[in-house]
């Protein structure tokens, strides 16, 4: 799926990276514990989260993350958008609830970038 | 505690550095915090090196750095580059670490809500860099300081910069 079509999929609306919206998405993480990313998302994946601070777009950034998805509504501050304005990070922002969001993406073949944390914990 | 996965430091001590340099961390402060891991980052992608082993290098380089804001005064990310490893040490001063075992262990945590608030504070980070690191150490001094370094093994296909 490109990212175009995930915000017509989500009625997101988009707050940084709308010159990337072609870009191609397979594998999704979604969590809003920023150690849980580090240790598991995978390089190219969608972020589905409800934080919104700074270090969601630096921990994006370290682990190239292909773009961000702000749940339940939540929108970042002037300063996150700058950072990730900076990084070339797209941040997307739906009023889906994290479930919803998840199962939406599911239904149109975007998957998880790992099953379960004890099948397939690489550490790549 | 050291954790070997065929790397000797001798190998390491003998390769002429092609990159290195040194970064200061504020600590205390999430101001900044994950700054010098991007700068490190886009410094390694211009040295063609292949994009796995910068994430691995970002990736530890940043748990550090995080922990540096949260736990220490000050420190600093040190980083070398061979034509084989690079390398990336964080150096701080700060209370240092009284049971580096017990730190070590997944979930144990002595994180200020300050910094769980945002996201952080799992007690994964140290885990976290030395199951990402080809060889990892960490030595600490209570009252002193804490001293981290990390080694990741470039891969064969590198084309130097
Ligand atoms: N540089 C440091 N100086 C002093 N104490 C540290 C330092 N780094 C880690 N610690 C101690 O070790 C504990 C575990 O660190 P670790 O990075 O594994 O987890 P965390 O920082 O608590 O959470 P996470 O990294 O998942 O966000 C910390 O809570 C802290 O008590
Ligand atoms: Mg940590």
């Amino acid at each position: 799926m490109t990212l175009r079509e995930i915000k017509e999929l989500l009625d997101a609306e988009v707050l940084v990276g709308y010159d990337q919206l072609d870009k191609e998405i397979k594998t999704a993480f979604g969590a809003d514990l920023m150690s849980d990313v580090l240790a598991f998302a995978k390089a190219g994946s969608l972020l589905l989260t409800g934080l919104t601070n700074p270090q969601v777009i630096r921990t994006s950034d370290v682990l190239d993350i292909a773009a961000i998805i702000m749940v339940r509504g939540k929108r970042p501050s002037p300063e996150t958008l700058r950072l990730a304005e900076e990084l070339l990070i797209p941040v997307l922002t739906t009023k889906y609830i994290l479930f919803e969001t998840a199962g939406k993406l599911y239904a149109k073949g975007i998957v998880g970038c790992m099953e379960r944390v004890d099948d397939e914990r690489a550490f790549s | 505690m050291a954790a070997w996965k065929g790397l000797t430091t001798n190998v390491l001590s003998h390769e002429t550095a092609i990159y290195e340099n040194s970064f200061p961390v504020e600590g205390g402060t999430y101001e900044n915090a994950g700054h010098v891991s991007s700068q490190i980052k886009a410094l390694l992608k211009r040295m063609k090196i292949s994009k796995e082993v910068v994430r691995r290098a970002a990736l530890v380089t940043y748990e550090s750095e995080i922990n540096i804001c949260s736990y220490a005064r000050s420190g600093k990310i040190v980083l070398r580059v061979t034509p084989e490893h690079v390398t990336i040490e964080a150096i701080d001063e700060g209370q240092g670490i009284v049971d580096i075992e017990l730190a070590m262990q997944e979930g144990y945590s002595t994180a200020t809500d300050r910094i769980r608030e945002m996201g952080f504070g799992a007690g994964m980070g140290l885990c976290n860099i030395k199951n990402f690191s080809d060889f990892f150490r960490i030595t600490s001094e209570i009252g002193k300081g804490t001293h981290l370094k990390m080694v990741i093994r470039i891969d064969k296909d590198f084309d130097g910069i």
